[in-house]
């Protein structure tokens, strides 16, 4: 599939396969390269279709990956290197959205989820600890049970 | 000729399949056995018309008809016959062709079934799948018809796109395609049993067949895509949440879901209303994952905009198959009677605890791959939801779940013993453990993930055969005996064990990920490139010529310590038609690790940009989905989907029910 989304991207923009990370780029001081190395993979490549700039063979993302080697060598932090490209290009090059107002949603989703499952469970029971209550909806009677369940594994 | 016939059969297909939805409804409802029984027939003869269409587009690939507009873009005389071949898949017409094909062959097959299904809920079911052949036969017929003429012809076709002339198109596509369209089946038969308001055990016994057959095809088809992406893209990278990969995800996880609850159902009659809407949920995300892939709606929404017919007519579908499920569900739910009790400690609760989690799993997938979507909408934002969000929200929703399973499936049904089956886990767990340790010790300073993940991988496939290991064992002496009571479980149990353990072996694939290594480097002929245990010298760079490529080979002998090992060929291609370029990875597999190699750009001194990789246990990321499949395809031989079996359960099933 990835394969197959790639050919969407052909389409659009410049994509080859292959070598991303060219050897004449990589610094001669492995701990800067390594921190290069994550900060890239992190920074989407613009013209391509979710990839980082770290697998990216886009001319674009060259560009970006030299970029982010120079202020490493220059002496900037990982979190100045990243500002410094999303003061560019925005908060669409960041492959790890941040966490703000518009993306809240988007990372409370997993959480909020599991605990409405288990709310939602909880109170099934509780609505059929009620007896002769007329057979709501949903399984209730499973699903209270796995309140009970996870409670006694959480004890 | 023949093209106008399959174009003529593909349309005559659609009119069929309208009959197959219209008149054994009607039948049904106005008490017509006749009119009822249409069905199987009509299914049986849809595939047969689409077959033909199917054929004769394969038969103008094959012979190089470039008249057709479908073969003369993507096709060329010079390509090899295998190519040729699967070049009918490797676009949208065709593959839309295709995906409709194993939509009536799953109607045929449902047709054909010796299954004693009870008459309404056949009738339904086909009914039911019908419209969806009829909904998207017509999005074929419509929008992307693959038998379109071409005048003039070219004397030449355009190539299909190289990175598609592999091996991988061959197997990939068909595979995805009849897990993701399997699960119509499920969804057919959900949408029958709420049309006729009953649902029982005998339901959940003739769903259970499809969906696991639907489930391991489209473990297998996710599994190839994964290995073929792999390979091609040349820099070994397996998974990368990408929306295309993240769609079929999630009919995968709906799908598994869906497995584990019919069980239940089965078993104990219970779990029923949410086994139907997670039958129709699973094969909703198929519809989802085919509307992703063929609007180009994630590509940008604004592409979506300039050219609408494909994606608002997929829209369409999605919404009145989705929309129209989910309301029959809505009204008819209420009706159907909860089954058998079972106590908070017990199997059918460590299902549902499952369930739980696996429906968080893939709320989060979807979730991640459409915000970016409806945000752009609303509010004009642009962001990117890529591999991070998706690493620090779905490992841990996934790992508690796999963390319990070992518990979970040594419970008993309706009261389980949870100290016992805590006790029963025990060894596999300590086993892990020792395993964590060693490794921890032996890689001091490596990733400290790797050996936890090792260990849970571990866990999970001393627990899977650990039971079965005692019930077979213990009070069986000598190898006769003990075989002969192995043979005497049932086989649904061997498969889910292999199903388990294969989870297993996909964890620890996937935790030796962080070991792997990469080396980049200029190289001339006789330099050498070392990454982690695996040195890679240059022998030889020479050109060659393909078909309709011509390539630049590099050979690389391999050392591992003192140990040759067997050269290895990488290429970069240059396809001649589309003046395109690819890459061919030299991949070397050392036990179950791989060494890897593929090239970069060729430099005006002569030496060539080379990436090498030492990747530990790399391969067991999908000999381990290869085993959940094997697991999958174990269940399914299981007796009591053969035969017989079900016949007393049917007519206890006919008997009448008492009224809600």
């Amino acid at each position: 599939m990835r394969v197959a989304s790639l050919l969407i991207c052909l389409g659009l923009a410049f994509v080859g396969p292959a070598m991303a990370v060219q050897p004449d780029e990589i610094l001669p001081d492995a701990a800067l390269e390594q921190r290069a190395r994550e900060i890239s993979s992190g920074l989407r490549c613009l013209v391509c279709q979710n990839q980082s700039i770290d697998d990216s063979d886009a001319p674009l993302a060259k560009d970006l990956r030299i970029l982010v080697r120079e202020r490493l060598v220059a002496g900037d932090s990982d979190r100045a290197v990243t500002d410094f490209v999303v003061a560019r290009y925005g908060d669409f090059v960041l492959l790890r959205p941040p966490v703000n107002a518009r993306t809240l949603a988007l990372w409370m989703a997993p959480f909020t989820i599991l605990a409405a499952g288990l709310l939602f469970l909880w109170r099934r029971r509780r609505m059929n600890d009620a007896p002769a209550a007329a057979t709501p909806a949903l399984t209730a009677d499973e699903q209270r049970r796995l309140d009970e369940l996870t409670r006694a594994e959480t004890d | 000729m023949i093209v106008e016939i399959g174009h003529f059969a593909l349309a005559l297909a659609l009119g069929v399949a309208v009959i197959q939805t219209v008149v054994p409804l009607w039948g049904v409802a106005r008490q017509d056995p006749v009119l009822a029984s249409v069905g199987p027939a009509a299914a049986i003869a849809c595939f047969l018309l689409v077959a033909l269409a199917f054929g004769s587009l394969m038969f103008s690939y094959v012979a190089s008809d470039f008249s057709v507009e479908n073969v003369a873009s993507n096709s060329h005389s010079a390509q090899p016959l295998i190519f040729k071949l699967t070049s009918v898949w490797g676009n949208h017409e065709g593959s839309m062709l295709l995906w409709v094909l194993i939509l009536v062959l799953f109607g045929a097959l449902v047709a054909l079934s010796r299954r004693s299904l009870p008459a309404r809920l056949r009738a339904g079911a086909l009914a039911a799948q019908g419209s969806i052949t009829v909904a998207f036969l017509a999005f074929t017929l419509l929008t992307s018809n693959p038998f379109r003429r071409l005048v003039p012809a070219p004397a030449e076709g355009q190539d299909l796109n190289p990175l598609l002339q592999d091996l991988g198109l061959a197997i990939h596509p068909p595979l995805l395609y009849v897990g993701y369209v399997g699960f119509s089946i499920s969804y057919a038969f959900a949408v029958a049993a709420l049309i006729d308001g009953r649902i029982d055990a005998v339901w959940a016994r003739a769903v259970r067949p499809w969906t696991l057959l639907a489930w391991t095809f489209l473990t297998l088809g996710i599994s190839m895509g994964s290995y073929w992406a792999y390979y091609e893209l040349g820099w070994g990278g397996w998974w990368f949440w990408d929306p295309v990969e993240n769609a079929s995800l999630m009919p995968w996880i709906a799908g598994t879901a869906l497995i584990h609850s019919t069980v239940v159902m089965e078993k104990r009659d219970a779990l029923k209303v949410w086994t139907i809407l997670l039958a129709i949920l699973t094969f909703s995300l198929s519809l989802l994952g085919a509307f992703i892939v063929r609007s180009g709606v994630l590509t940008s929404v604004h592409s979506f905009a300039t050219d609408p017919q494909r994606g608002l007519f997929i829209l369409a579908i999605l919404v009145f198959f989705v929309g129209g499920s989910l309301a029959l569900f809505a009204w008819r739910a209420p009706l159907l009677r909860q089954g058998g009790l079972f106590a908070p400690i017990s199997r059918e609760s460590a299902l549902v605890v499952n369930n739980l989690f696996l429906a968080t799993a893939c709320a989060t997938v979807f979730v991640g791959t459409l915000y970016p979507l409806v945000l752009e909408m609303l509010t004009g934002d642009k962001i990117s939801v890529g591999p991070p969000f998706f690493n620090a929200t779905f490992v841990p929703v996934i790992v508690p779940l796999l963390l319990l399973l070992p518990i979970g499936q040594s419970l008993a049904w309706k009261r389980g013993d949870l100290l016992g089956a805590a006790q029963r886990a025990q060894f596999a767990f300590g086993f892990a453990v020792l395993v964590t340790i060693a490794l921890l010790a032996l890689t001091r300073g490596g990733p400290v993930l790797a050996p936890l993940g090792v260990g849970l991988g571990v866990f999970l496939v001393v627990s899977a055969f650990w039971d079965l290991g005692e019930r077979v064992v213990a009070r069986a002496s000598g190898a006769a005996a003990i075989w002969s009571r192995a043979r005497g479980l049932p086989r649904s149990i061997w498969g889910t064990a292999f199903a388990h353990a294969g989870v297993g072996v996909t964890v620890i694939g996937i935790a030796a990920t962080a070991w792997s290594t990469e080396g980049i480097g200029f190289l001339k002929p006789g330099q050498s490139l070392t990454s982690g245990r695996y040195t890679f010298t240059l022998e030889s760079l020479a050109p060659r010529s393909g078909p309709n490529f011509t390539e630049e080979v590099a050979r690389f002998k391999i050392r591992s310590g003192e140990r040759e090992m067997k050269p290895v060929e990488s290429m970069k291609r240059m396809y001649t038609a589309r003046a395109m370029p690819t890459t061919e990875a030299g991949i070397r597999s050392d036990g179950f690790s791989q060494a890897y190699v593929s090239l970069g750009e060729r430099e005006a001194d002569g030496s060539i940009a080379v990436r090498a990789y030492d990747k530990p246990l790399v391969l067991l990321i999908w000999i381990g989905s290869l085993i959940m499949a094997f697991g999958g395809a174990l269940s399914l031989t299981d007796r009591r989907f053969r035969v017989a079996a079900p016949r007393r359960a049917a007519s206890a099933a006919t008997m009448p029910q008492p009224a809600e």
